[in-house]
Protein backbone atom coordinates (compact mmCIF):
# COMPACT_ATOMS: atom_id res chain seq x y z
CA UNK A 1 0.00 0.00 0.00
CA UNK A 2 1.24 3.38 -0.45
CA UNK A 3 1.40 6.58 1.35
CA UNK A 4 -2.13 7.85 2.29
CA UNK A 5 -2.12 11.41 0.30
CA UNK A 6 -1.47 14.09 2.35
CA UNK A 7 -2.88 17.49 1.68
CA UNK A 8 -5.99 18.32 -0.39
CA UNK A 9 -7.03 16.18 -3.27
CA UNK A 10 -9.91 18.57 -4.89
CA UNK A 11 -10.60 22.31 -4.96
CA UNK A 12 -14.03 23.45 -5.13
CA UNK A 13 -14.86 27.15 -6.77
CA UNK A 14 -17.92 28.78 -5.77
CA UNK A 15 -19.17 32.10 -7.36
CA UNK A 16 -21.03 32.60 -4.96
CA UNK A 17 -23.20 35.13 -7.33
CA UNK A 18 -24.65 32.41 -9.66
CA UNK A 19 -25.47 29.93 -6.90
CA UNK A 20 -29.26 29.69 -6.54
CA UNK A 21 -28.63 28.19 -3.07
CA UNK A 22 -30.55 24.93 -4.00
CA UNK A 23 -29.05 23.08 -1.33
CA UNK A 24 -28.94 20.10 -3.87
CA UNK A 25 -24.80 19.42 -3.63
CA UNK A 26 -24.76 20.01 0.02
CA UNK A 27 -27.13 17.24 -0.29
CA UNK A 28 -25.21 15.33 -2.67
CA UNK A 29 -21.28 15.93 -1.79
CA UNK A 30 -20.10 12.35 -0.53
CA UNK A 31 -17.10 14.32 1.56
CA UNK A 32 -20.26 16.64 3.10
CA UNK A 33 -18.32 19.75 2.83
CA UNK A 34 -20.01 22.24 1.59
CA UNK A 35 -22.81 24.11 3.16
CA UNK A 36 -25.19 26.82 2.56
CA UNK A 37 -24.22 29.85 4.19
CA UNK A 38 -25.93 32.58 6.13
CA UNK A 39 -24.91 35.73 3.79
CA UNK A 40 -27.53 36.07 1.15
CA UNK A 41 -26.33 37.52 -2.43
CA UNK A 42 -27.14 39.89 -4.80
CA UNK A 43 -30.22 37.93 -5.99
CA UNK A 44 -31.07 37.21 -2.19
CA UNK A 45 -30.24 33.48 -2.49
CA UNK A 46 -28.04 31.84 0.57
CA UNK A 47 -25.12 30.83 -1.31
CA UNK A 48 -23.34 27.38 -0.85
CA UNK A 49 -19.78 27.85 1.08
CA UNK A 50 -17.20 25.15 1.25
CA UNK A 51 -16.19 23.74 4.72
CA UNK A 52 -12.60 24.59 4.12
CA UNK A 53 -11.42 21.08 3.91
CA UNK A 54 -12.07 17.63 2.53
CA UNK A 55 -12.84 18.47 -1.11
CA UNK A 56 -11.92 15.04 -3.25
CA UNK A 57 -12.25 16.71 -6.73
CA UNK A 58 -15.08 14.00 -7.09
CA UNK A 59 -17.33 16.55 -9.20
CA UNK A 60 -20.40 15.45 -7.92
CA UNK A 61 -21.52 18.71 -7.08
CA UNK A 62 -20.58 20.05 -10.54
CA UNK A 63 -23.27 17.68 -12.15
CA UNK A 64 -25.45 17.87 -9.44
CA UNK A 65 -25.40 21.39 -9.50
CA UNK A 66 -28.16 22.82 -11.95
CA UNK A 67 -26.86 26.58 -12.47
CA UNK A 68 -24.07 25.77 -15.15
CA UNK A 69 -21.21 28.21 -13.65
CA UNK A 70 -21.66 28.17 -10.53
CA UNK A 71 -19.49 25.40 -9.05
CA UNK A 72 -16.16 24.73 -10.50
CA UNK A 73 -13.94 21.53 -9.52
CA UNK A 74 -10.12 21.02 -9.70
CA UNK A 75 -8.69 17.81 -9.03
CA UNK A 76 -5.11 17.97 -7.18
CA UNK A 77 -3.13 15.48 -8.67
CA UNK A 78 -0.17 14.24 -6.01
CA UNK A 79 2.49 14.77 -8.18
CA UNK A 80 1.46 18.30 -8.17
CA UNK A 81 1.67 18.40 -4.07
CA UNK A 82 5.14 16.89 -4.58
CA UNK B 1 -13.72 8.78 -17.11
CA UNK B 2 -10.79 10.36 -15.38
CA UNK B 3 -10.99 14.45 -15.34
CA UNK B 4 -9.34 17.24 -13.75
CA UNK B 5 -11.23 20.05 -14.22
CA UNK B 6 -15.03 20.39 -13.94
CA UNK B 7 -15.92 23.68 -15.46
CA UNK B 8 -18.39 25.21 -17.19
CA UNK B 9 -18.82 24.26 -21.07
CA UNK B 10 -17.36 26.36 -23.41
CA UNK B 11 -20.32 26.75 -25.65
CA UNK B 12 -22.70 28.21 -23.09
CA UNK B 13 -22.10 31.69 -23.01
CA UNK B 14 -20.10 33.31 -20.01
CA UNK B 15 -23.05 36.18 -19.29
CA UNK B 16 -26.48 35.61 -20.65
CA UNK B 17 -27.15 39.05 -22.71
CA UNK B 18 -31.19 39.47 -23.08
CA UNK B 19 -33.13 41.13 -25.40
CA UNK B 20 -34.61 42.75 -22.41
CA UNK B 21 -31.99 43.91 -19.91
CA UNK B 22 -33.30 42.55 -16.73
CA UNK B 23 -30.00 42.33 -15.96
CA UNK B 24 -27.46 43.98 -17.90
CA UNK B 25 -24.90 41.17 -17.26
CA UNK B 26 -27.24 38.00 -16.09
CA UNK B 27 -25.10 35.30 -14.85
CA UNK B 28 -26.94 33.08 -13.72
CA UNK B 29 -30.05 31.50 -15.90
CA UNK B 30 -33.45 32.12 -15.69
CA UNK B 31 -34.98 28.83 -13.93
CA UNK B 32 -35.74 28.84 -10.25
CA UNK B 33 -33.29 27.19 -7.78
CA UNK B 34 -33.10 23.14 -8.17
CA UNK B 35 -34.34 23.15 -11.53
CA UNK B 36 -33.98 19.87 -13.66
CA UNK B 37 -33.58 22.36 -16.69
CA UNK B 38 -30.10 23.61 -15.88
CA UNK B 39 -28.56 20.32 -15.26
CA UNK B 40 -29.63 18.72 -18.71
CA UNK B 41 -28.15 22.01 -20.37
CA UNK B 42 -25.06 21.50 -18.54
CA UNK B 43 -24.82 17.70 -20.14
CA UNK B 44 -26.12 18.65 -23.72
CA UNK B 45 -23.32 21.20 -23.48
CA UNK B 46 -20.54 19.38 -22.18
CA UNK B 47 -21.24 16.76 -25.04
CA UNK B 48 -21.22 19.06 -27.43
CA UNK B 49 -17.84 20.68 -26.22
CA UNK B 50 -15.94 17.10 -26.24
CA UNK B 51 -17.18 16.23 -29.63
CA UNK B 52 -16.27 19.87 -30.92
CA UNK B 53 -19.70 20.14 -32.31
CA UNK B 54 -20.30 23.85 -31.72
CA UNK B 55 -19.82 24.57 -35.17
CA UNK B 56 -22.34 21.95 -36.46
CA UNK B 57 -24.88 22.02 -33.87
CA UNK B 58 -28.51 23.49 -34.12
CA UNK B 59 -29.94 23.59 -31.05
CA UNK B 60 -34.46 23.88 -30.90
CA UNK B 61 -35.92 25.77 -27.55
CA UNK B 62 -39.64 24.92 -26.82
CA UNK B 63 -42.05 26.64 -25.85
CA UNK B 64 -41.92 26.00 -21.83
CA UNK B 65 -39.44 27.00 -19.34
CA UNK B 66 -36.70 26.43 -21.49
CA UNK B 67 -37.68 29.06 -24.48
CA UNK B 68 -34.69 31.13 -23.82
CA UNK B 69 -32.06 28.10 -24.76
CA UNK B 70 -30.98 31.00 -27.39
CA UNK B 71 -29.69 33.09 -24.03
CA UNK B 72 -27.73 30.13 -23.11
CA UNK B 73 -26.36 27.98 -25.98
CA UNK B 74 -23.38 29.21 -28.25
CA UNK B 75 -24.82 27.27 -31.04
CA UNK B 76 -27.08 27.61 -33.70
CA UNK B 77 -30.53 28.51 -32.63
CA UNK B 78 -34.57 27.98 -33.70
CA UNK B 79 -37.08 28.60 -31.29
CA UNK B 80 -40.28 26.57 -32.22
CA UNK B 81 -43.49 26.90 -31.95
CA UNK B 82 -45.72 24.95 -29.27
CA UNK B 83 -45.06 21.21 -29.67
CA UNK B 84 -43.48 21.86 -33.11
CA UNK B 85 -39.69 21.37 -31.87
CA UNK B 86 -39.80 17.29 -34.08
CA UNK B 87 -41.32 19.06 -37.37
CA UNK B 88 -38.91 21.63 -37.02
CA UNK B 89 -35.82 19.08 -36.46
CA UNK B 90 -36.89 17.36 -39.02
CA UNK B 91 -36.49 20.09 -41.77
CA UNK B 92 -33.39 21.32 -40.33
CA UNK B 93 -31.90 17.67 -40.35
CA UNK B 94 -32.96 17.19 -43.99
CA UNK B 95 -32.04 20.52 -44.84
CA UNK B 96 -28.27 20.49 -43.34
CA UNK B 97 -27.92 16.33 -43.01
CA UNK B 98 -24.36 17.55 -41.69
CA UNK B 99 -25.69 19.83 -39.00
CA UNK B 100 -26.35 18.14 -35.29
CA UNK B 101 -29.77 19.18 -34.20
CA UNK B 102 -30.55 18.78 -30.66
CA UNK B 103 -34.55 19.49 -30.10
CA UNK B 104 -35.35 19.93 -26.59
CA UNK B 105 -38.43 19.88 -25.13
CA UNK B 106 -40.33 19.53 -21.89
CA UNK B 107 -43.34 17.12 -21.30
CA UNK B 108 -46.12 19.66 -21.86
CA UNK B 109 -44.80 20.78 -25.34
CA UNK B 110 -43.49 17.14 -26.16
CA UNK B 111 -46.44 14.97 -24.94
CA UNK B 112 -49.47 17.42 -24.76
CA UNK B 113 -49.64 19.93 -27.51
CA UNK B 114 -47.03 18.06 -29.69
CA UNK B 115 -47.79 14.38 -29.06
CA UNK B 116 -48.85 13.88 -32.81
CA UNK B 117 -44.98 15.53 -34.32
CA UNK B 118 -42.92 13.37 -31.66
CA UNK B 119 -45.19 10.33 -32.38
CA UNK B 120 -44.28 10.57 -36.43
CA UNK B 121 -40.72 11.98 -36.07
CA UNK B 122 -40.30 9.16 -34.13
CA UNK B 123 -41.72 6.87 -36.22
CA UNK B 124 -39.88 8.28 -39.65
CA UNK B 125 -37.11 7.54 -37.25
CA UNK B 126 -35.34 11.11 -38.59
CA UNK B 127 -31.96 10.78 -37.59
CA UNK B 128 -31.95 13.60 -34.67
CA UNK B 129 -31.61 13.87 -31.06
CA UNK B 130 -34.47 14.51 -28.73
CA UNK B 131 -34.15 15.85 -25.15
CA UNK B 132 -37.38 15.40 -23.19
CA UNK B 133 -37.68 16.90 -19.81
CA UNK B 134 -40.46 15.03 -17.76
CA UNK B 135 -40.89 16.94 -14.63
CA UNK B 136 -45.00 15.95 -14.91
CA UNK B 137 -45.88 19.53 -15.32
CA UNK B 138 -46.57 22.69 -17.19
CA UNK B 139 -43.55 24.68 -15.63
CA UNK B 140 -43.90 27.96 -17.33
CA UNK B 141 -47.21 28.93 -17.11
CA UNK B 142 -47.82 28.24 -13.88
CA UNK B 143 -47.92 24.47 -12.85
CA UNK B 144 -50.85 22.97 -14.99
CA UNK B 145 -51.29 19.09 -15.05
CA UNK B 146 -49.29 17.79 -17.72
CA UNK B 147 -49.70 14.18 -20.19
CA UNK B 148 -47.13 13.10 -17.38
CA UNK B 149 -48.81 14.04 -14.01
CA UNK B 150 -49.33 11.24 -11.78
CA UNK B 151 -52.73 10.35 -10.75
CA UNK B 152 -53.55 12.02 -7.92
CA UNK B 153 -51.27 14.54 -8.12
CA UNK B 154 -52.52 17.63 -7.61
CA UNK B 155 -52.27 20.72 -9.85
CA UNK B 156 -53.58 23.86 -10.88
CA UNK B 157 -55.98 22.18 -13.53
CA UNK B 158 -56.41 19.43 -11.19
CA UNK B 159 -57.19 20.31 -8.14
CA UNK B 160 -58.52 17.72 -6.72
CA UNK B 161 -56.03 15.63 -8.06
CA UNK B 162 -55.91 13.60 -11.33
CA UNK B 163 -58.08 10.82 -12.17
CA UNK B 164 -57.96 8.56 -14.89
CA UNK B 165 -61.38 9.08 -15.48
CA UNK B 166 -61.49 12.10 -16.22
CA UNK B 167 -57.87 12.65 -17.53
CA UNK B 168 -56.50 9.60 -18.46
CA UNK B 169 -53.09 8.12 -16.64
CA UNK B 170 -49.68 9.65 -17.10
CA UNK B 171 -47.99 8.83 -20.71
CA UNK B 172 -44.89 6.84 -20.56
CA UNK B 173 -43.31 8.05 -23.63
CA UNK B 174 -40.16 5.75 -24.19
CA UNK B 175 -42.66 3.17 -23.32
CA UNK B 176 -44.73 4.31 -26.22
CA UNK B 177 -42.25 5.11 -28.88
CA UNK B 178 -40.55 1.48 -27.58
CA UNK B 179 -43.64 0.15 -30.13
CA UNK B 180 -42.82 1.62 -33.05
CA UNK B 181 -40.16 0.43 -35.73
CA UNK B 182 -38.40 3.97 -36.40
CA UNK B 183 -36.80 4.73 -32.95
CA UNK B 184 -33.37 3.44 -32.56
CA UNK B 185 -32.74 4.66 -28.98
CA UNK B 186 -34.58 5.44 -25.98
CA UNK B 187 -33.93 5.75 -22.33
CA UNK B 188 -35.61 6.94 -19.03
CA UNK B 189 -33.47 8.22 -16.86
CA UNK B 190 -33.52 10.36 -13.64
CA UNK B 191 -31.86 13.57 -11.24
CA UNK B 192 -31.56 12.24 -8.06
CA UNK B 193 -28.85 10.66 -6.78
CA UNK B 194 -25.07 11.26 -8.17
CA UNK B 195 -25.19 7.53 -10.10
CA UNK B 196 -28.15 8.83 -11.60
CA UNK B 197 -26.76 11.82 -12.28
CA UNK B 198 -24.17 10.31 -14.12
CA UNK B 199 -26.34 8.35 -15.72
CA UNK B 200 -28.55 10.95 -17.34
CA UNK B 201 -25.46 12.41 -18.10
CA UNK B 202 -24.07 9.29 -20.46
CA UNK B 203 -27.48 9.10 -21.68
CA UNK B 204 -27.83 12.30 -23.51
CA UNK B 205 -24.29 11.66 -24.29
CA UNK B 206 -24.87 8.88 -26.64
CA UNK B 207 -28.33 9.73 -27.87
CA UNK B 208 -25.90 12.63 -29.37
CA UNK B 209 -22.84 10.23 -30.43
CA UNK B 210 -25.74 8.49 -32.21
CA UNK B 211 -26.48 11.34 -34.48
CA UNK B 212 -22.76 12.18 -35.25
CA UNK B 213 -22.66 8.53 -36.14
CA UNK B 214 -26.06 8.56 -38.44
CA UNK B 215 -27.83 5.94 -36.70
CA UNK B 216 -31.02 7.51 -35.91
CA UNK B 217 -33.83 8.45 -33.78
CA UNK B 218 -32.72 8.86 -30.09
CA UNK B 219 -34.58 10.45 -27.34
CA UNK B 220 -33.50 10.50 -23.95
CA UNK B 221 -36.74 11.23 -21.19
CA UNK B 222 -35.62 13.01 -18.08
CA UNK B 223 -37.49 12.80 -15.05
CA UNK B 224 -36.23 16.60 -13.89
CA UNK B 225 -37.62 18.22 -10.75
CA UNK B 226 -39.73 21.10 -10.67
CA UNK B 227 -39.64 22.57 -7.36
CA UNK B 228 -41.58 25.62 -8.10
CA UNK B 229 -44.67 23.69 -10.01
CA UNK B 230 -44.88 20.94 -7.22
CA UNK B 231 -44.48 23.57 -4.43
CA UNK B 232 -41.37 21.44 -3.02
CA UNK B 233 -37.33 22.15 -1.49
CA UNK B 234 -35.42 21.53 -4.20
CA UNK B 235 -33.86 18.83 -2.28
CA UNK B 236 -37.53 17.21 -1.39
CA UNK B 237 -38.09 17.33 -5.03
CA UNK B 238 -35.36 15.45 -5.99
CA UNK B 239 -36.47 12.80 -3.12
CA UNK B 240 -39.98 12.77 -4.46
CA UNK B 241 -38.92 11.54 -8.14
CA UNK B 242 -37.08 9.06 -7.00
CA UNK B 243 -39.40 7.73 -4.13
CA UNK B 244 -42.64 8.16 -6.27
CA UNK B 245 -41.98 9.50 -9.70
CA UNK B 246 -39.98 6.53 -10.65
CA UNK B 247 -42.75 4.42 -9.31
CA UNK B 248 -44.65 5.43 -12.32
CA UNK B 249 -42.03 5.97 -14.77
CA UNK B 250 -39.57 3.54 -14.23
CA UNK B 251 -35.85 4.29 -15.13
CA UNK B 252 -33.97 2.23 -17.94
CA UNK B 253 -32.99 2.31 -21.68
CA UNK B 254 -36.69 0.26 -23.77
CA UNK B 255 -35.17 0.61 -27.05
CA UNK B 256 -31.32 0.23 -28.63
CA UNK B 257 -30.82 -0.91 -31.83
CA UNK B 258 -27.42 1.11 -32.02
CA UNK B 259 -24.96 -1.27 -32.21
CA UNK B 260 -27.36 -3.00 -35.23
CA UNK B 261 -27.39 0.16 -37.45
CA UNK B 262 -23.56 0.56 -38.80
CA UNK B 263 -22.68 4.26 -38.25
CA UNK B 264 -22.42 6.37 -41.43
CA UNK B 265 -22.14 9.89 -42.93
CA UNK B 266 -25.44 11.73 -43.12
CA UNK B 267 -25.82 12.64 -46.81
CA UNK B 268 -28.83 14.47 -48.03
CA UNK B 269 -31.47 13.39 -49.39
CA UNK B 270 -30.95 14.06 -53.45
CA UNK B 271 -33.38 16.42 -55.45
CA UNK B 272 -33.06 15.52 -58.85
CA UNK B 273 -34.32 17.63 -61.06
CA UNK B 274 -34.91 15.36 -63.99
CA UNK B 275 -36.74 13.44 -61.53
CA UNK B 276 -39.25 16.13 -61.35
CA UNK B 277 -39.87 16.66 -65.04
CA UNK B 278 -40.22 12.86 -65.95
CA UNK B 279 -42.58 12.87 -62.99
CA UNK B 280 -44.60 15.73 -64.54
CA UNK B 281 -44.08 14.11 -67.62
CA UNK B 282 -41.83 17.04 -69.08
CA UNK B 283 -39.78 15.67 -71.62
CA UNK B 284 -37.19 17.98 -73.04
CA UNK B 285 -36.26 20.70 -75.03
CA UNK B 286 -36.89 18.80 -78.04
CA UNK B 287 -40.61 19.02 -77.58
CA UNK B 288 -40.10 22.72 -78.77
CA UNK B 289 -40.27 23.79 -75.30
CA UNK B 290 -37.96 26.87 -73.92
CA UNK B 291 -38.22 26.35 -70.04
CA UNK B 292 -35.43 28.74 -69.91
CA UNK B 293 -37.57 31.41 -71.49
CA UNK B 294 -35.83 34.98 -70.54
CA UNK B 295 -37.85 36.75 -68.78
CA UNK B 296 -39.02 40.07 -69.60
CA UNK B 297 -37.42 42.97 -68.13
CA UNK B 298 -39.31 45.65 -66.74
CA UNK B 299 -43.36 44.88 -66.68
CA UNK B 300 -43.33 41.63 -64.86
CA UNK B 301 -45.44 38.87 -67.00
CA UNK B 302 -47.92 36.69 -66.03
CA UNK B 303 -51.55 36.56 -64.64
CA UNK B 304 -53.80 35.33 -62.01
CA UNK B 305 -56.80 33.73 -64.18
CA UNK B 306 -59.97 32.67 -62.76
CA UNK B 307 -61.80 29.93 -65.19
CA UNK B 308 -65.26 28.89 -64.49
CA UNK B 309 -68.77 27.58 -66.17
CA UNK B 310 -70.74 24.46 -65.27
CA UNK B 311 -69.27 20.64 -64.70
CA UNK B 312 -69.00 18.89 -67.70
CA UNK B 313 -67.07 21.92 -69.87
CA UNK B 314 -64.16 21.20 -69.42
CA UNK B 315 -63.58 23.49 -66.99
CA UNK B 316 -60.57 22.01 -64.89
CA UNK B 317 -58.85 20.76 -67.92
CA UNK B 318 -58.71 24.25 -69.15
CA UNK B 319 -56.68 25.66 -66.49
CA UNK B 320 -54.75 22.90 -66.13
CA UNK B 321 -53.69 23.17 -69.63
CA UNK B 322 -52.99 27.01 -69.56
CA UNK B 323 -50.93 26.27 -66.26
CA UNK B 324 -49.29 23.13 -67.79
CA UNK B 325 -48.50 24.99 -70.77
CA UNK B 326 -47.19 27.73 -68.69
CA UNK B 327 -44.79 26.43 -66.68
CA UNK B 328 -43.21 24.51 -70.16
CA UNK B 329 -42.43 27.58 -70.96
CA UNK B 330 -40.55 28.49 -67.92
CA UNK B 331 -43.01 29.93 -65.83
CA UNK B 332 -43.83 29.62 -62.45
CA UNK B 333 -47.50 28.11 -62.48
CA UNK B 334 -50.22 26.96 -60.26
CA UNK B 335 -53.20 25.52 -60.29
CA UNK B 336 -55.62 25.16 -57.80
CA UNK B 337 -59.39 23.13 -58.55
CA UNK B 338 -62.15 24.07 -56.82
CA UNK B 339 -63.55 20.26 -56.02
CA UNK B 340 -67.03 20.29 -53.75
CA UNK B 341 -69.99 20.19 -53.99
CA UNK B 342 -70.60 21.91 -56.92
CA UNK B 343 -68.82 19.71 -58.73
CA UNK B 344 -71.80 18.03 -59.85
CA UNK B 345 -73.89 19.95 -61.61
CA UNK B 346 -73.32 23.12 -60.65
CA UNK B 347 -70.52 26.06 -61.42
CA UNK B 348 -67.13 24.08 -61.54
CA UNK B 349 -64.03 26.99 -61.52
CA UNK B 350 -60.48 26.74 -60.86
CA UNK B 351 -57.84 29.13 -59.77
CA UNK B 352 -54.56 29.32 -61.89
CA UNK B 353 -51.83 31.67 -61.78
CA UNK B 354 -48.48 32.32 -64.35
CA UNK B 355 -45.62 34.19 -62.59
CA UNK B 356 -42.26 35.20 -63.61
CA UNK B 357 -41.86 35.35 -60.06
CA UNK B 358 -41.94 32.58 -57.60
CA UNK B 359 -45.88 32.09 -56.12
CA UNK B 360 -46.86 32.63 -52.80
CA UNK B 361 -50.20 31.54 -52.93
CA UNK B 362 -52.04 29.33 -55.58
CA UNK B 363 -55.23 31.14 -54.34
CA UNK B 364 -56.68 33.99 -56.92
CA UNK B 365 -59.06 36.22 -54.44
CA UNK B 366 -58.36 39.03 -57.44
CA UNK B 367 -58.37 38.21 -61.16
CA UNK B 368 -56.46 39.97 -64.24
CA UNK B 369 -58.55 37.22 -66.39
CA UNK B 370 -61.77 35.57 -66.31
CA UNK B 371 -62.94 32.76 -68.36
CA UNK B 372 -66.47 32.35 -68.26
CA UNK B 373 -68.55 29.96 -69.60
CA UNK B 374 -72.05 30.04 -68.86
CA UNK B 375 -73.65 32.81 -67.11
CA UNK B 376 -73.94 31.69 -63.29
CA UNK B 377 -70.43 31.70 -62.74
CA UNK B 378 -69.73 35.05 -64.91
CA UNK B 379 -72.01 36.70 -62.30
CA UNK B 380 -70.29 35.42 -59.46
CA UNK B 381 -66.47 35.53 -60.54
CA UNK B 382 -66.98 38.98 -62.11
CA UNK B 383 -66.95 41.11 -59.24
CA UNK B 384 -64.00 39.70 -58.96
CA UNK B 385 -62.25 40.93 -61.45
CA UNK B 386 -59.73 43.53 -60.75
CA UNK B 387 -60.78 47.33 -63.00
CA UNK B 388 -59.35 46.94 -66.29
CA UNK B 389 -58.87 42.99 -66.50
CA UNK B 390 -60.33 41.15 -69.15
CA UNK B 391 -63.10 38.70 -69.39
CA UNK B 392 -63.14 36.05 -71.66
CA UNK B 393 -66.83 34.96 -72.13
CA UNK B 394 -68.86 32.30 -74.10
CA UNK B 395 -71.14 33.99 -75.75
CA UNK B 396 -73.28 31.34 -77.48
CA UNK B 397 -74.01 30.96 -73.68
CA UNK B 398 -74.32 34.29 -72.97
CA UNK B 399 -75.77 36.47 -75.30
CA UNK B 400 -76.66 39.10 -72.98
CA UNK B 401 -72.95 40.83 -72.46
CA UNK B 402 -71.01 41.71 -69.71
CA UNK B 403 -72.79 44.24 -67.14
CA UNK B 404 -69.43 46.01 -66.30
CA UNK B 405 -67.42 48.66 -67.86
CA UNK B 406 -64.72 49.54 -66.24
CA UNK B 407 -63.37 46.05 -67.57
CA UNK B 408 -62.25 44.58 -71.23
CA UNK B 409 -65.13 41.97 -72.17
CA UNK B 410 -64.54 39.87 -75.19
CA UNK B 411 -67.30 37.59 -76.44
CA UNK B 412 -66.02 34.28 -77.96
CA UNK B 413 -69.15 31.99 -79.50
CA UNK B 414 -66.90 28.91 -77.78
CA UNK B 415 -69.49 26.87 -77.77
CA UNK B 416 -71.29 27.73 -81.50
CA UNK B 417 -67.51 27.07 -83.18
CA UNK B 418 -66.67 23.46 -81.05
CA UNK B 419 -70.38 23.20 -82.78
CA UNK B 420 -68.91 23.48 -86.06
CA UNK B 421 -66.02 21.27 -85.11
CA UNK B 422 -68.63 18.67 -84.42
CA UNK B 423 -67.18 18.53 -81.11
CA UNK B 424 -69.01 20.30 -78.17
CA UNK B 425 -66.59 19.07 -75.56
CA UNK B 426 -63.67 21.32 -77.68
CA UNK B 427 -65.42 25.04 -76.49
CA UNK B 428 -62.49 24.72 -73.60
CA UNK B 429 -60.01 24.66 -75.88
CA UNK B 430 -61.78 27.70 -78.25
CA UNK B 431 -61.00 29.22 -74.95
CA UNK B 432 -57.47 28.50 -74.57
CA UNK B 433 -57.00 29.45 -78.30
CA UNK B 434 -58.38 32.85 -77.28
CA UNK B 435 -56.84 32.89 -74.03
CA UNK B 436 -53.09 32.45 -76.03
CA UNK B 437 -53.87 35.23 -78.45
CA UNK B 438 -55.32 37.72 -75.72
CA UNK B 439 -52.30 37.73 -73.25
CA UNK B 440 -49.64 36.64 -75.12
CA UNK B 441 -48.01 34.68 -72.43
CA UNK B 442 -46.90 31.95 -74.46
CA UNK B 443 -47.53 31.51 -78.50
CA UNK B 444 -50.54 29.52 -79.79
CA UNK B 445 -47.89 26.83 -81.04
CA UNK B 446 -46.71 26.11 -77.77
CA UNK B 447 -50.31 25.58 -76.40
CA UNK B 448 -50.61 23.07 -78.83
CA UNK B 449 -47.27 21.43 -78.45
CA UNK B 450 -48.34 21.23 -74.56
CA UNK B 451 -51.95 19.59 -75.40
CA UNK B 452 -50.45 15.82 -75.28
CA UNK B 453 -49.96 16.53 -71.41
CA UNK B 454 -53.13 17.47 -70.32
CA UNK B 455 -55.23 15.69 -73.10
CA UNK B 456 -54.62 11.76 -72.47
CA UNK B 457 -57.00 11.00 -75.38
CA UNK B 458 -54.96 10.70 -77.87
CA UNK B 459 -57.71 10.29 -81.02
CA UNK B 460 -59.14 14.02 -79.93
CA UNK B 461 -55.46 15.86 -80.01
CA UNK B 462 -56.18 17.20 -83.70
CA UNK B 463 -59.68 18.42 -83.02
CA UNK B 464 -58.34 20.12 -79.85
CA UNK B 465 -55.61 21.50 -82.00
CA UNK B 466 -57.92 22.66 -84.56
CA UNK B 467 -59.96 24.26 -81.68
CA UNK B 468 -57.29 26.23 -80.45
CA UNK B 469 -56.76 27.66 -83.73
CA UNK B 470 -60.25 28.84 -83.85
CA UNK B 471 -59.75 30.11 -80.52
CA UNK B 472 -56.91 32.07 -81.53
CA UNK B 473 -57.94 33.57 -84.81
CA UNK B 474 -61.41 34.33 -83.44
CA UNK B 475 -59.29 36.29 -80.97
CA UNK B 476 -57.11 38.00 -83.82
CA UNK B 477 -59.78 38.98 -85.88
CA UNK B 478 -61.53 41.01 -82.95
CA UNK B 479 -57.86 42.30 -82.33
CA UNK B 480 -57.94 43.66 -85.75
CA UNK B 481 -61.29 45.20 -85.26
CA UNK B 482 -60.32 47.48 -82.83
CA UNK B 483 -56.83 48.69 -84.18
CA UNK B 484 -58.73 49.70 -87.10
C1 LIG C 1 -50.06 27.43 -28.77
C2 LIG C 1 -49.79 27.67 -27.33
N1 LIG C 1 -50.60 27.12 -26.40
C3 LIG C 1 -50.37 27.30 -25.10
C4 LIG C 1 -49.32 28.07 -24.70
C5 LIG C 1 -49.09 28.30 -23.22
N2 LIG C 1 -47.97 27.49 -22.71
C6 LIG C 1 -46.73 28.01 -22.60
S1 LIG C 1 -45.64 26.94 -21.94
C7 LIG C 1 -46.83 25.77 -21.77
C8 LIG C 1 -46.53 24.44 -21.16
C9 LIG C 1 -45.11 24.15 -20.95
O1 LIG C 1 -44.96 22.99 -20.22
P1 LIG C 1 -43.79 21.97 -20.46
O2 LIG C 1 -43.66 21.66 -21.91
O3 LIG C 1 -44.02 20.82 -19.57
O4 LIG C 1 -42.45 22.76 -20.10
P2 LIG C 1 -41.93 23.30 -18.71
O5 LIG C 1 -42.36 24.73 -18.65
O6 LIG C 1 -42.49 22.46 -17.62
O7 LIG C 1 -40.45 23.18 -18.84
C10 LIG C 1 -48.06 26.22 -22.24
C11 LIG C 1 -49.29 25.42 -22.22
C12 LIG C 1 -48.49 28.64 -25.69
N3 LIG C 1 -47.43 29.39 -25.38
N4 LIG C 1 -48.75 28.43 -26.99
S1 LIG D 1 -15.96 17.87 -5.73
FE1 LIG D 1 -16.89 16.21 -4.62
S2 LIG D 1 -15.99 16.31 -2.63
FE2 LIG D 1 -15.56 18.24 -3.59
S3 LIG D 1 -17.17 19.55 -2.90
FE3 LIG D 1 -17.80 18.69 -4.83
S4 LIG D 1 -18.97 16.88 -4.32
FE4 LIG D 1 -17.84 17.49 -2.48
S1 LIG E 1 -26.38 23.17 -6.39
FE1 LIG E 1 -25.59 25.02 -7.31
S2 LIG E 1 -27.18 26.52 -7.08
FE2 LIG E 1 -27.67 24.86 -5.70
S3 LIG E 1 -26.72 25.44 -3.79
FE3 LIG E 1 -25.20 24.24 -4.83
S4 LIG E 1 -24.01 25.71 -5.95
FE4 LIG E 1 -25.84 26.74 -5.34
S1 LIG F 1 -41.25 26.44 -13.05
FE1 LIG F 1 -40.36 24.43 -12.82
S2 LIG F 1 -39.53 23.91 -14.83
FE2 LIG F 1 -39.90 26.11 -14.80
S3 LIG F 1 -37.97 27.02 -14.20
FE3 LIG F 1 -39.18 26.76 -12.35
S4 LIG F 1 -38.59 24.80 -11.57
FE4 LIG F 1 -37.91 24.87 -13.67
Amino acid sequence: MSEPTRGPKGRVEIKSEECKGCGTCVELCPQDVLLLGNDLNRMGYRAVTYKGDGCTGCGICFYACPEPGALSVYKIKDKALA
Amino acid sequence: MARDTFTKAECLYDRYVRKTKVEPDQVSTHYCPGCGHGNVHKFVAETIDEMGLQDRTIFISPVGCSVFGYYYFHLSNVQAAHGRAPAVATALKRAHPNSIVISYQGDGDLAGIGGNEMLHAANRGEPVTMIFINNAIYGMTGGQMAPTTLLGMKTATTPAGRTARNEGGPIRVVELLSKLDGPVYLERVALTDAKQIYRARAAVRKAIQNQVENRGFSLVEILAPCPTGWKMDPVDARHWIEETMMQVFPLGVTCDRTKEIAPSEAKPVPFVHTDLRALLDIEDESEGFAPNRTHSEGVERGVRLKVAGFGGQGILLLGQGLAECGMGDGYEVSWLPSYGPEMRGGTAHCHVRISERPIGSPLVAESDVLIAMNRPSLERFLPDLVPGGTVLYDSSLIPDGVARSDVRAVAIPATQIANELGSPRTANMVMAGAFARATELFTVDHLKASLPRFVKAKATLAVNETAIDRGAAHMEKLLETVMT
